[in-house]
């Protein structure tokens, strides 16, 4: 299976990449590890006439402390969060959760800019920058801006980058509370999560319960008024209209829901 | 577009069309046919090849975003004299493959799992082959020929 | 010492392991230099009719060579029975991914963009997706036929009052799934019509039965085909002989009179490569309290999928292995075959037996829970004893050999059965949310099933005093060559380097059956061991020629390969120095070995399964089994077999399913939905040994490509049900996945 032709570019500087997007206009995707991207275009179910290779910006690829946040750049591997050593000690949900996508090859290739900005709500790091509060920034023509991570994730393959706009660094505060967690469930472990819960103190946040990933607000509310986790867990559901496919139906995935936030909130409260 | 790839420490070029997987170009224009396609979904390993010293999935990589790089397949992975590397050797000694075809994936994926942790654990070596399917040997050889080929990797030759 | 029964790694490994194999796609030789690649287009719809093709756009897409439909197909090679299936669909699909098309490039790449331009004009039709639809017969699928009913059988006792003296009588609908085969290479051929002859190389199991195929399809002499079958990945019994797509790739290079070549891809193989299994079972068992069974019946609605392949055959199969390995004498089985709109079915390993066994265990078990007895015991107060073979059963088999009671007793106690119920009894009452469950299973099976058809071996010893086989089985991973090559040295002295093994290729082995029903070392090998007898006979003359004395006193030193007078090394003779005795007609043997009957492997698998009753996720963790194909001559090659054999009934019970929505269309059409088992899915084996040899080979082999699967997918079906029995779970449907499992809690505390 081969994707339907297009023209490639691969550009050097962050600048020249957004240079390059504005040529080709709309029909121009950027190519990270391209592990999202590329199973579509070959199922031809993504259809771009112009990719523009951003794998070679290594000037994107790192994981630094920069004292009030953990800075990553975008285009650092999955790989490369699971083994990193500061975010382990920093931030060890998102090093767990890296370590947890796709199989070791997917890692090798893939980029956490790459995941956020495909905005699947199947994917695992979406839900997991939520859960941390995370800052992302973006560049585009107009210059360079702040985007947080509750206002990042608009709707299904929707993110709130502008056409041309790159991702180019995400931005991780020192979580108030230590205790984490990352409750995956699937059927198989290569298996995109059946539903899936990243916690970070009393933070929660849910992969595949719509068409965006989510904040379990329901269960933050009720933990903030008060409720122990596993009443707060209860809520987990709440306001939530999952998707039906051959491995869920909708109410499975809201069961699951409830079932993983209670895990997750007791396996992050041990922690803290 | 002209794409050279450092393929089993042999630069290839080849002009070839911009949507070109590096699998295709394994194939095509290196002529190298061990490494096989398997499914369309990067999702059975079979085309697992090392990328810069890790595994990868050729399937799922173009030609074009690894132009300049270093590839070593299956054929690149016995020394220059001809002797197997340990995992190969290993494969052969506890009857890891069957018929052959997810071989080449499962071997390179099997090189850079111990490349990374040169001394797993069962549930480890099976965690580091999720990638990679088998339909023959329900993966219990594959499992031992790794932990085995951990094992000589350990003891000095 | 003989070399039988060692543990020898396999002499096809090195080249595996070093360059590759040699796939279809792999082939890179001057016959095939500027063959075209063919692309399908296939149906996106279950069921329609085709109300007009226009390939204009696509023929104009630089590349294209030619867009073949069936208008190209001459009217001879049309089907000429009502279900029969055609090369490319003739006015009316019925499966999604049926061929409609055919596309030919000159490159690899424009075979896609130029199906994408091929306009096919579709006016749907009333899908029938389930054998449920196809029984009431509101739509048909070949309207000619006048019903959806490809076949039907009996087989047994018919009589009902069999169940009226039974104290107790259960009575269930169970589904045995439809799954994909995935062997990991895909279908591919390639074909060359050139002076007058048709070469295909072909990803089958059978090369001859695939040349008597294409030859009979296309109107052509079998002289005038010559099928070669190079490394073939996989094959699982869903690449037997050759199928309707890479018949249509043959025709399709002695139409354009050119070469042709075809690999498809996975979604294709999906959706178009046959599917196994795919049985509604209704089964009814009687018995008395004190656990004795007494009748038990299984009707069984085979799904065909859109034309009856195999599919009816398969369940006359699971017919006749119904009450397996227990002594019913009111037992009876019948079957109905129906075509449904979905991908056709045929065989995938074990084709027909897993489906009886899995139907009788899960029969034990619903008896054993409703009198109130451990499943073990009443299994054991069942089986049929050791003392009764050859025993005929109700239902028409003869098994050969056996001991049951011996194969269960041996898994239980290696397993250390009591000891896992006493952890099973801990973790409920503790109410641990992760419980225990145990299943067990007994199975029999028969292989070489067509025991009378046989199979060839031709063994000669060349001039340098090695040997060559022409062996009609065809490998695809089971180490024939290395099996092979120690059957002749075990009988010649020849060392096993010096052996060839050479098969699937029609002009050097013209009549063979090849591989599937685990008939191979059976029928194959012990066609080689009887060639191997016949050159050392002809070989004794020889060299009591060249030694001058009589035959009687000459021996073969097996151990160097040596002719000599006996206990005189200084006559000795070498195969070589023989061989060239020969004179003209050379040292050598052509046989066919057929069996009195086919062979009976059994075995007992012992599953434990962990389950999360909160989430439902099942988890194997341990099994272990005894699976006894009678004599061993390669333990690695057997435990290979067994492993993957295991993997595959695992995988059925607890993960794998293809799936249909309602109009037909698969949701299961890639590798990312189609939960085929991975490494972590799945525990290291515990195999146990035990050996009852036949009486019907002179090697005392039965099969064992497919004992793995047959027993292991109803002990881990079993093993998902025990874990959640306590929770008045009494039955899941396969595959039990979370859903499912949590699903069944759910339904049991519902009705509590």
């Amino acid at each position: 299976m081969i994707p339907a032709p297009f023209t490639y570019r691969r550009a050097g500087t962050v600048a020249e990449a957004l240079e390059m997007a504005a040529e080709s206009g709309e029909d121009a995707k950027y190519l990270a590890g391209g592990h999202s991207l590329l199973p579509l275009m070959k199922l031809r179910l993504a259809v771009p006439e112009v990719l523009i290779d951003i794998g070679r910006l290594r000037e994107a690829a790192y994981v630094r402390d920069e004292g009030g946040h953990i800075a990553i750049g975008a285009l650092t591997r999955h790989h490369d969060l699971a083994t990193s050593g500061l975010l382990a000690s920093r931030v060890p949900l998102l090093a767990y959760a890296a370590g947890c996508v796709g199989d070791p090859q997917v890692r090798h290739r893939g980029t956490i800019g790459g995941s956020l900005a495909h905005g699947d709500p199947a994917a695992d790091l979406p839900a997991v920058i939520l859960a941390l509060d995370a800052t992302l920034v973006a560049q585009g023509p107009g210059g360079t801006r702040e985007i947080a991570a509750a206002d990042f994730f608009q709707g299904l393959y929707e993110t709130a980058l502008a056409p041309g706009e790159l991702l180019t660094e995400i931005r991780v505060k020192r979580p108030e509370s230590a205790g984490w967690s990352f409750q995956k469930f699937t059927k198989r472990a290569i298996d995109w999560a059946i539903v899936g819960v990243a916690a970070q103190g009393d933070r929660v946040a849910l992969v595949n319960m719509g068409m965006t990933p989510m904040r379990a607000v329901a269960v933050e509310q009720a933990l903030a008024a008060g409720l122990a986790p596993e009443q707060a867990a209860s809520h987990a559901a709440d306001g939530t209209s999952p998707p039906e496919d051959i491995n869920a139906t909708a109410a499975y995935r809201q069961h699951l829901a409830r079932v993983l936030v209670g895990r997750a909130l007791a396996q992050a409260r041990a922690r803290g | 577009m002209n794409v050279t790839i450092t393929v089993n420490g042999t630069p290839i070029t080849a002009d070839v069309a911009d949507r070109t997987l590096l699998v295709q170009f394994l194939r095509e224009a290196g002529g190298l046919t061990a490494t096989n396609v398997g499914c369309d979904t990067t999702s059975c390993g079979a085309c697992t090849v090392l990328l810069d010293g890790e595994s990868v999935k050729s399937c799922t990589v173009l030609a074009a975003q690894v132009d300049g790089s270093a590839v070593t397949t299956l054929e690149g992975l016995a020394s220059p004299d001809g002797q197997m590397h340990p995992v190969q050797r290993a494969f052969h000694a506890e009857h890891a493959l069957q018929c052959g075809f997810c071989t080449p994936g499962m071997v390179m994926a099997a090189v850079s799992l111990l490349a990374e942790n040169p001394d797993p654990t069962q549930d480890e070596v099976r965690a580091g082959l999720e990638g990679n399917l088998c339909r023959g040997t329900g993966y219990h050889h594959i499992v031992r020929a790794v932990l085995a080929a951990a094992r000589a990797g350990r003891e000095p030759a | 010492m003989s070399i039988l029964g060692t543990r020898v790694v396999r002499t096809e490994d090195p080249r595996l392991l070093t360059v590759g194999g040699v796939y279809v796609d792999d082939l890179a030789i001057p016959e095939l230099d500027g063959a075209v690649r063919a692309t399908f287009i296939r149906s996106p719809v279950a069921h329609a009719a085709i109300t007009g093709i226009d390939a204009d756009a696509a023929r104009r897409l630089p590349g294209v060579v030619a867009v073949l439909t069936a208008a190209d197909i001459a009217e001879a090679m049309r089907p000429d029975k009502p279900m029969a299936e055609p090369l490319l669909a003739i006015d009316r699909v019925r499966y999604v991914g049926e061929p409609v098309a055919l596309v030919l490039t000159d490159g690899t790449c424009q075979g896609e963009d130029a199906a994408e331009l091929v306009a096919v004009e579709y006016e749907p039709l009333a899908p029938v997706v389930t054998v449920a639809d196809a029984l009431l017969a509101k739509t048909l699928l070949f309207p000619a036929a006048g019903t959806n009913i490809a076949g039907t059988g009996t087989a047994g006792r018919a009589d009902p009052d069999r169940f009226g003296g039974c104290e107790v009588v259960v009575e269930r609908t169970i589904v045995n799934q439809r799954v994909a085969p995935v062997p990991l290479e895909v279908r591919a051929t390639a074909a060359r019509w050139s002076d007058g002859r048709l070469t295909v190389w072909a990803s089958t199991q059978n090369a001859q039965l695939a040349r008597d195929t294409i030859a009979r399809r296309l109107g052509l002499d079998k002289s005038a085909v010559r099928v070669i079958a190079p490394d073939v990945g996989g094959g699982f019994g869903a690449k037997v002989g050759i199928d309707r797509d890479a018949l249509t790739v043959a025709w399709a290079a002695y139409h354009t009179r050119g070469s042709v070549r075809w690999a498809e891809t996975r979604s294709e193989n999906l959706s178009g490569m046959v599917h196994g299994r795919g049985q509604r079972q209704t089964i009814r068992i009687g018995g008395h309290r004190d656990g004795r069974v007494i009748a038990y019946q299984l009707s069984i609605v085979q799904d065909c999928g859109a034309y009856p392949r195999s599919g009816a055959f398969l369940a006359s199969l699971t017919q006749l292995m119904a009450s397996g390995v227990y002594d019913i004498p009111g037992c009876g089985a019948d079957y109905q075959a129906v075509v449904t709109t979905t991908t056709p079915i045929a065989a995938y390993r074990g084709a027909g037996r897993p489906e009886a066994t899995a139907a009788i265990e899960r029969a034990m078990d619903l008896f054993a829970g409703q009198i109130g007895m451990d499943p073990v015991e009443v299994r054991r107060r069942n089986l049929v004893p050791a003392q009764a073979f050859p025993y005929r059963t109700a239902t028409g088999a003869v098994y050969d050999t056996g001991d049951y009671a011996s194969a269960l007793a041996t898994v239980l106690a290696g397993a250390g059965y009591e000891d896992l119920r006493a952890e099973q009894a801990r973790r409920r009452e503790r109410g641990d949310v992760v419980c225990v469950g145990i299943g067990v299973s007994c199975y029999v099976e028969i292989t070489a099933a067509d025991a009378a058809s046989g199979e060839t071996a031709r063994l000669a010893i060349d001039g340098d005093g090695s040997a060559t086989v022409y062996t009609g089985s065809s490998a695809h991973g089971q180490g024939h060559a290395t099996a092979w090559a120690m059957l002749v040295q075990d009988e010649l002295g020849i060392p096993m380097e010096r052996v060839t093994v050479i098969h699937g290729d029609t002009d050097a082995i013209p009549e063979a059956v090849g591989t599937y029903g685990s008939r191979s070392l059976q029928l194959g090998g012990a066609a080689v061991h009887k060639a191997a007898s016949q050159v050392r006979d002809k070989a004794r003359q020889i060299a009591a020629q060249l030694i001058e004395a009589s035959e009687a006193d000459l021996e073969l030193d097996r151990d160097h390969g040596f002719w000599q007078v006996r206990g005189d090394p200084t006559t000795a003779l070498t195969w070589a120095q023989v061989a060239a005795g020969a004179g003209e007609d050379g040292l050598e043997a052509d046989v066919r070995f057929t069996a009195p009957q086919p062979t009976f492997p059994f075995g007992a698998h012992l599953a434990v399964v962990e389950v999360d009753t909160e989430t439902g996720k099942a988890r194997l963790v341990r099994h272990v089994t005894v699976d006894d194909a009678g004599v061993i001559v390669n333990p690695v090659l057997a435990e290979g077999q067994r492993h993957g054999g295991i993997a595959q009934g695992a995988a059925q019970a607890l993960l794998e399913e293809v799936r249909f929505d309602a109009d037909g269309n698969p949701q299961t059409a890639t590798l990312a939905d189609y939960a085929a088992v991975t490494a972590p899915d799945l525990p290291s084996f515990e195999l146990l040994d035990s050996v009852t040899p036949t009486t019907v080979n002179p090697l005392g082999v039965k099969g064992i490509g497919e004992a793995g699967t047959i027993g292991a997918m109803p002990a881990v079906q079993s093993a998902v049900i025990d874990a959640v029995a306590h929770l008045g779970v009494t039955h899941i449907d396969m595959p039990a996945t979370p859903q499912h499992v949590w699903a069944a809690i759910n339904e049991a505390r519902a009705a509590r």
